[in-house]
């Protein structure tokens, strides 16, 4: 107790509650991460090297980066649009829409991409009027792009919503009256009192998306060096019994996962200090 | 010199009616981006929802009952009920914990402490999975003491569990911090100095201000516990009507070219998402309205 030094309080049950919350953080969240990156820490650099930057893996990194991307960028730009429409206009059933919002929070994963697949696929209920055309989705990247956007999509909404919701409506009138028009008002005033928010938003749509397994799975095709994220690739690698390698993959996600939260947080610090100027 | 109103030299707007406030929009852009939204939402949310239901009902009611009431797919709800209803208290428990130890007290580290509850969102399913496997697994570090007790808990019920409790560790916690930081602790305060101790106090005083930003993070946590894929695939071992959850009969079902009986099982996970989400919003407006009371 002496780094967790309190100052005094009448309240009772500070040891209690802060010794029972360390020690199931430990064993359940700590105790067990620690282990993945003890793991590797037993292998040499020549041996990791391989394991994380084989053609295969380099191939699922590529993908699950851009297909990542591709899939917060498009939430980053409906996300606004409907944050917008759910915050500013009236229109019947609103509200139905706003919770059905959280849909890809609350729909399990693997019905996403089995459904997915059904509407995707050669012979589904988009595919068959999509693939004469030559446009195919599902078992390519584009299918795991669609997947990713699905399950991306609440992120912005839900991180836009409140900022749009305080904002001042003086700040639009005094632009108005300063004799901007409607276009130079949102383009100049409203979007950088958006950005951080919109910003955060894309990078947790981006996060969950690199994270994603369930609902690319099906829809994927899962093929190497194509269609092969690397979440997948850890499971294949644990499948054949290569924990080493399996978990060598891992330590390079939780490491990039661990920066993006990191960078979250800090974009976060910012647009409070921000919003408090 | 009388000031002059120049209204015949305003241009009066072409619509008739209530001229556009500064904050409003015209009527096509309105229009337009209402649309957008809607298409969009319509597209990557509503489409696969009724497609789940779609497929679920292809072959008719009865194949749609005959898919539920298989003896696998009964077990396998059975089991997401179990690993649902014993990870959700545990959870539930260190929320509260967490929360009380956090919103009343000032201590160093605080801060730490709250990024280190938020970090499983931070962590790929998968990987929630495989570092249990690294602990508990054959190879692991428990492994040996454990095949030498005849403990399963990787590709058993336990690994289930724990995978479960994993990716929905913060989801009470962090509904309640901000919450009880917010509401401060003057009618704590009261409460002891009139005399209550501290379970009286909690129960009492504390729970009822909390109660529904609890059970929000109960209806979360919850929809996350039943419907988790990644983790507990990892730990499973897809045994049959023994380890199998009910995403991964979904998946067994559907590799084996069963697909009323993936859609049939989905469905159920898919009105489960539906009545999360009615009991979300119902929490919601109560919330609001206690708020505006």
């Amino acid at each position: 107790m002496s780094v967790l030094r309190k100052e005094h309080s009448v309240l009772p049950g500070f040891g209690l509650s802060l010794g029972f919350t360390l020690a199931y953080l430990g064993l359940i969240v700590l105790v067990p991460l620690s282990a993945a990156f003890l793991k590797t820490a037993g292998m040499s650099w020549a041996e990791f090297v391989a394991a994380v930057a084989s053609p295969r893996v380099m191939a699922a990194y590529r993908l699950s980066f851009f297909a990542s991307l591709a899939a917060a960028s498009v939430n980053a730009f409906f996300g606004l649009i409907v944050a917008w429409v759910l915050v500013r206009y009236a229109f019947p059933g609103k509200r139905i829409v706003d919770a059905l919002v959280d849909l890809p929070f609350a729909l399990p994963t693997a019905v996403a991409g089995i459904a997915l697949t059904a509407i995707y696929a050669k012979n589904g209920w988009l595919g068959q009027w999509l693939e004469p055309h030559g446009v195919k989705i599902a078992f390519t990247e584009l299918g795991v792009f669609v997947a990713l956007t699905f399950i991306g999509l609440p992120f912005v909404v839900r991180t836009l919503q409140p900022v749009l919701e305080e904002l001042q409506p003086e700040l639009e009138e005094a632009a108005a009256s300063l004799g901007a028009n409607r276009w130079q008002t949102i383009t100049r005033v409203l979007l950088p009192e958006l950005f951080p928010a919109l910003l955060t938003g894309f990078a947790l749509s981006f996060a969950r998306a690199l994270g994603e397994y369930g609902s690319v799975v099906f829809i994927s095709g899962n093929m190497p060096l194509r269609t092969e994220i690397v979440p997948l690739l850890i499971i294949t690698k644990l499948e054949q019994y290569d924990y080493r390698g399996a978990t060598a993959i891992a330590v390079v996600m939780l490491t990039a996962s661990f920066g993006l939260l990191l960078l979250i947080n800090l974009i976060q610090k910012w647009s409070r200090r921000h919003h408090r100027v | 010199m009388a000031v002059v109103v120049p209204s015949a030299l305003v241009k009066v707007r072409p619509l008739a009616g209530v001229p556009l406030r500064a904050t409003q929009d015209p009527r096509w852009v309105r229009w337009l981006l209402t649309g957008i939204a809607l298409g969009f939402l319509g597209f990557f949310l509503v489409l696969p929802l009724v497609a789940v239901f779609g497929e679920a009902l292809r072959r008719g009611l009865g194949a749609y009952f005959a898919a539920v009431g298989d003896a696998d797919a009964l077990a396998a709800v059975k089991l997401t009920l179990i690993a649902a209803l014993i990870s959700v208290p545990a959870n539930v428990v260190f929320g509260v914990a967490a929360a009380w130890c956090i919103a009343k007290y000032s201590f160093r580290g605080k801060s730490l402490l709250i990024t280190l509850i938020d970090l499983p969102f931070a962590v790929s399913p998968v990987i929630s999975g495989l570092i249990y496997v690294l602990v508990f697994g054959a190879q692991g570090w428990l492994g040996p003491w454990l095949i030498e007790h005849d403990v399963k808990i990787i590709f058993a019920v336990p690994g289930i569990v724990l995978a479960t409790t994993f990716v929905t560790f913060p989801f009470v916690a962090r509904e309640l911090i901000p919450l009880m930081q917010a509401q401060g602790s003057e009618e704590e305060y009261a409460a002891i100095t009139l005399g209550a101790n501290g379970w009286q106090t909690f129960w009492r005083v504390t729970l009822p201000n909390i109660k529904w930003g609890l059970l929000y993070g109960v209806i979360l946590c919850n929809a996350r516990a039943m419907g988790e894929f990644g983790a507990v695939s990892v730990v499973s071992g897809h045994i049959r009507g023994e380890t199998n959850t009910m995403p991964l009969h979904v998946e067994i079902l559907y590799n084996e070219y069963n697909f009323v009986g993936a859609f049939a099982v989905a469905s159920l996970l898919a009105l489960l998402a539906l009545v999360t989400l009615v009991l979300k919003s119902i929490v919601e407006w109560r919330h609001a309205q206690a708020h505006a009371a």
